[in-house]
C-alpha cells in the first residue's frame, strides 16, 4: 500500500511520522492535564476519596473568597508596577551599554548574572537583607546612621514592593540582552541620516529607536507579564513561615492555588482558580498583543 | 532507596546463609512507607532488622518519600492495590484516611481497646472509635522550655522559670536594646509561625482557665474571658516594654540557634537540629505553670496503620509488625535514636527516661497533654498568624481580633464537619 503513494503523500506520512512524538508528547505532558484541571474544577477532590461533581461551585466559593479577591488585586499590583518599571529600567540600561566599549562584555555579564541565579537561593539571600537589626543589612545601615526601622517584609503596604524588586532585578539580565540585540538591528544608516540632518539626541531616541524597537517591546511585555502573573517563587521564599502575608498582602494568585491544593488538599478548588488564571493570561495576552500590534 | 534495597538483599542474603531454606520459600513480604527523615529512617531500620530476626517468616520492604509527596503517593497507590501494607500518617490526617478507605481497623483480638487505653498515655485516644483503635503511634511529641544557659550565666540568673511570672522576670533580664530601643537580644522568643500557637491553644488558654475547644473540638471556645486574657499576655511579651519581639530574627528558632534568644518554647523534634549547632550551650525545662501550678501541654504525633490493601496472611504480617512497633522495645529505640518520645508511660516514665536532663521535661509534659483535634493544621494555624499581625500591624484591639480569629476557626470547623456527614 506504502508503494502505491505518490512521492509528496510519502513526505506527508514521514513528516506526520516524526512529528508524532512531539505531538504525543505535547497531548500526553500538556493537554490531558491541562483538560482534566478543567474537568476537576467542577468536582470536589481531596486527593484521597473519591471525587464528586459539584457544577459550578468552586467558582461560586471563589467569587464570594474575600482573599482570592485581595490575591487577585494583588497579582495585578505585580503586574503593573513590575512590567513598566522592569522594561524602563533595562531599556535604560540597554540603550546606555551598546554606547560603551570599555569592559562591555563584563559589564553585560553583571546585569547577566541574576538571571541565571536560582530564584529560590536569591529569595532566601534578600529575605535576609530586608530584617530588621541585628542580622538585617538594610535595616543595620539605618541603624548605624540613626534612621529609624523599615519594616521591609512585616508590613502590609511594604511587603509587596519589596518582594517585588528582586523580581525585577533577577529578570533585568534577559530584558537587556533582548534590548540590545534589537538596538543592534536597526540600520546604522538610519542614524547616519539623521546625523546629517543635524536632529537632536532625544528626536532620534523618539523617532527612530523606540519605533524600530516595536517588534522587541511587543515580545519582552508578553513575555514578562506572563512572567509576573505567574510570580511565585520570590514570594513563597521570602514569606515562608506566613506564605502571602502578613495578612496575605503579598500572596499571588499561583500562591492560592499551591496552598489550596498541597495544604487543604481542595484539588477542585484549586483547579478552579487555575482555570481563572488560565482566562486571565490568555486575556492580557492577547490585549497586549493588539495593543501593540503594527498599525 | 536503592541504597536500602540492596542493604535489604544484602541482609537477607546474610540472614539466608544462616537460616534454613525453607523458611525462606515462605517468607511474606510487605511494605512499610514513612516520609523521609533522616533520623526515622534509621530508626526503622534497627526496627526492621529486629523483627525480621524475631519472625523468620516475615520481611518488610520500607519505602520513604519527601514529605511533600507523601499523601499524594500514599492516595494514588493504595486504591491501585500497589504501595504499603503499614503506613505511617499524621494524627490530623486520620478522618481523611478512614473516609477514603484507605486503612482499616486493627483487630481488637491482638489490639484491645480498653488495654490500649490502660497501656498509653491518655492523648491516644483520639484514635480509637468505638471499640476499635485504627492506628497507634510508636512515639508522641510534646513542648518544653528551651533556654541558653550561657546567656543566662552571664545575666547571673540561676535557672530556669518555673512560673509564667518567672518567665516574664527572666526574660526582661535577658532582653537587650540598642539605642533606638530595638531588641538585639530577646528574653524569649515570639511567634505563631513555631509552636506559639499551640502553647497558646492547649498551654495558655487552659491554664488562664479556659477551654479552648468544646464538643470534641468541634466548637471553638477560646473566645472567653480566659482565652482573652491568655491572648493579653502573650501579645504583651512582644509589646514595648516586653520581652521579645514578632519577627526577630526571621524566625524564633534561628534566634535561638543564634544564641540571640535567651529562651525558647519548641517541640522535642528540635532536639536534634540543636545538638548540632555549634557552640551552642542549651537545656530545657517543662513548660511554665501558672502561679497556682496549673500546667498545660500540647502533644502530637504520627501514627502507624494498617490499609485496607493488606489481606490473607500480609494481613497476619502486618498485625505482627504493628505488634511489634508499637511495644516497649521500639519505643525505646525510637526515643535513642530519633528523639521523640515513647507512647506508654511504661517506657516513658522509667526512672531513667523521666530524669533524663533533655527528655525528662517532654515526658512529664505528656502526663497534662492535650492534643488539638485539627481539620486543617495550616489553616488553624494560619488564622493564629493573622491575629497577631492584626494586633501588631493593623492596631486592630485584642478582643476584635480574638473574635474575629475564633470565627474563622469556627467556619473552617463546620465546613469541614458537614462535608464529612
Amino acid at each position: 500500500m506504502y508503494k502505491r503513494l505518490s512521492i509528496r503523500q510519502k513526505q506527508i506520512t514521514w513528516a506526520w511520522a516524526f512529528l508524532a512524538i512531539p505531538v504525543i508528547f505535547y497531548v500526553v505532558i500538556r493537554f490531558y492535564p491541562t483538560g482534566n484541571a478543567m474537568l476537576i474544577s467542577f468536582q470536589e477532590w481531596n486527593l484521597l476519596g473519591d471525587r464528586a461533581w459539584i457544577g459550578l461551585a468552586n467558582y461560586a466559593k471563589l467569587w464570594n473568597d474575600p482573599v482570592f479577591w485581595q490575591v487577585f488585586r494583588n497579582t495585578f499590583v505585580y503586574l503593573l508596577l513590575g512590567t513598566p518599571i522592569s522594561l524602563v529600567l533595562s531599556f535604560f540600561v540597554a540603550y546606555h551599554l551598546d554606547k560603551i566599549r570599555f569592559m562591555h562584555g563584563f559589564i553585560r555579564m553583571l546585569y547577566f548574572l541574576p538571571f541565571m541565579t536560582s530564584a529560590v537561593a536569591m529569595a532566601w539571600v534578600w529575605r535576609w537583607l530586608y530584617q530588621p537589626v541585628p542580622i538585617g543589612l538594610f535595616n543595620n545601615t539605618l541603624a548605624e546612621f540613626g534612621i529609624p526601622q523599615i519594616d521591609f517584609l512585616r508590613s502590609t503596604t511594604n511587603a509587596l514592593p519589596a518582594i517585588l524588586a528582586p523580581a525585577v532585578w533577577a529578570g533585568l539580565g534577559f530584558q537587556i540582552i533582548i534590548f540590545m540585540a534589537g538596538l543592534r538591528a536597526i540600520p546604522q544608516s538610519y542614524y547616519e541620516a539623521a546625523h546629517i540632518d543635524g536632529v537632536s539626541k532625544w528626536t532620534v531616541l523618539f523617532e527612530i529607536t523606540i519605533p524600530l524597537l516595536r517588534p522587541t517591546v511587543v515580545f519582552l511585555t508578553v513575555f514578562s507579564s506572563i512572567g509576573f502573573l505567574r510570580i511565585f517563587d520570590q514570594v513563597y521564599n521570602m514569606t515562608t513561615n506566613d506564605p502571602g502575608g502578613p495578612l496575605n498582602s503579598t500572596k499571588p494568585m499561583v500562591l492560592m492555588i499551591y496552598q489550596s491544593a498541597f495544604t487543604d488538599f481542595e484539588m477542585g478548588y484549586a483547579a478552579a482558580q487555575t482555570v481563572v488564571l488560565f482566562v486571565i493570561l490568555l486575556l492580557v495576552s492577547l490585549l497586549q498583543l493588539y495593543l501593540l500590534r503594527d498599525r | 532507596m536503592c541504597f536500602n534495597r540492596f542493604r535489604a538483599i544484602a541482609l537477607a542474603t546474610a540472614t539466608g546463609t544462616l537460616a534454613t531454606f525453607s523458611t525462606e520459600t515462605n517468607a511474606v513480604e510487605i511494605e512499610y512507607w514513612q516520609y523521609f527523615f533522616d533520623a526515622r529512617v534509621t530508626a526503622m531500620e534497627q526496627l526492621i532488622e529486629k523483627f525480621e530476626t524475631a519472625n523468620p517468616g516475615i520481611t518488610v520492604r520500607m519505602t520513604h518519600f519527601p514529605y511533600a509527596d507523601y499523601r499524594t503517593k500514599v492516595a494514588a497507590a493504595i486504591p491501585s492495590g500497589e504501595g504499603p501494607d503499614v503506613v505511617q500518617l499524621f494524627y490530623g490526617w486520620l478522618n481523611d484516611y478512614k473516609a477514603a478507605s484507605l486503612i482499616q481497623p486493627l483487630p481488637s483480638s491482638e489490639f484491645p481497646s480498653d488495654s490500649i487505653d490502660a497501656a498509653f498515655f491518655p492523648m491516644v485516644s483520639a484514635m480509637r472509635e468505638g471499640d476499635s483503635y485504627w492506628a497507634l503511634p510508636t512515639a508522641v511529641r510534646s513542648l518544653a522550655l528551651f533556654y541558653n544557659t550561657r546567656l543566662f550565666k552571664d545575666a547571673g540568673i540561676e535557672g530556669p522559670p518555673e512560673t509564667l511570672d518567672e518567665l516574664v522576670e527572666i526574660g526582661r533580664k535577658l532582653t537587650k536594646r540598642d539605642g533606638a530601643g530595638n531588641i538585639i537580644q530577646a528574653g524569649l522568643t515570639l511567634g505563631m509561625t513555631a509552636q506559639d500557637h499551640h502553647w497558646f491553644r492547649e498551654g495558655l488558654v487552659r491554664q488562664f482557665g479556659g477551654e479552648p475547644y468544646l464538643d470534641d473540638y468541634r466548637t471553638v471556645n477560646y473566645n472567653s474571658e480566659a482565652g482573652l486574657k491568655a491572648m493579653e499576655f502573650y501579645l504583651g511579651l512582644g509589646a514595648e516594654d516586653g520581652i521579645g519581639a514578632f519577627g526577630f530574627m526571621d524566625e524564633p528558632q534561628a534566634a535561638f540557634k543564634a544564641g540571640r534568644a535567651g529562651m525558647h518554647i519548641d517541640g522535642s523534634f528540635r532536639i536534634g537540629s540543636l545538638n548540632k549547632t555549634r557552640g551552642l550551650k542549651w537545656g530545657v525545662t517543662e513548660l511554665p505553670a501558672t502561679a497556682d501550678g496549673i500546667r498545660s501541654n500540647y502533644s502530637s504525633y504520627w501514627v502507624n496503620a494498617i490499609t485496607s490493601k493488606a489481606d490473607g496472611e500480609k494481613y497476619d504480617a502486618a498485625v505482627r509488625f504493628m505488634q511489634y512497633i508499637t511495644s516497649d522495645e521500639a519505643m525505646q529505640i525510637w526515643l535513642d535514636v530519633v528523639g521523640e518520645l515513647p507512647a506508654k508511660p511504661s517506657v516513658g516514665l522509667t526512672e531513667a527516661n523521666a530524669n533524663d536532663q533533655i527528655f525528662g521535661p517532654f515526658i512529664r509534659g505528656l502526663e497534662y497533654a492535650n492534643t488539638t483535634k485539627f481539620v486543617n493544621e495550616s489553616a488553624q494555624r494560619q488564622i493564629m498568624i493573622d491575629l497577631v499581625e492584626r494586633v501588631n500591624l493593623q492596631g486592630v484591639s485584642i478582643k476584635d481580633a480574638l473574635a474575629e480569629a475564633a470565627a474563622a476557626e469556627q467556619k473552617l470547623l463546620d465546613e469541614y464537619h458537614t462535608s464529612k456527614n
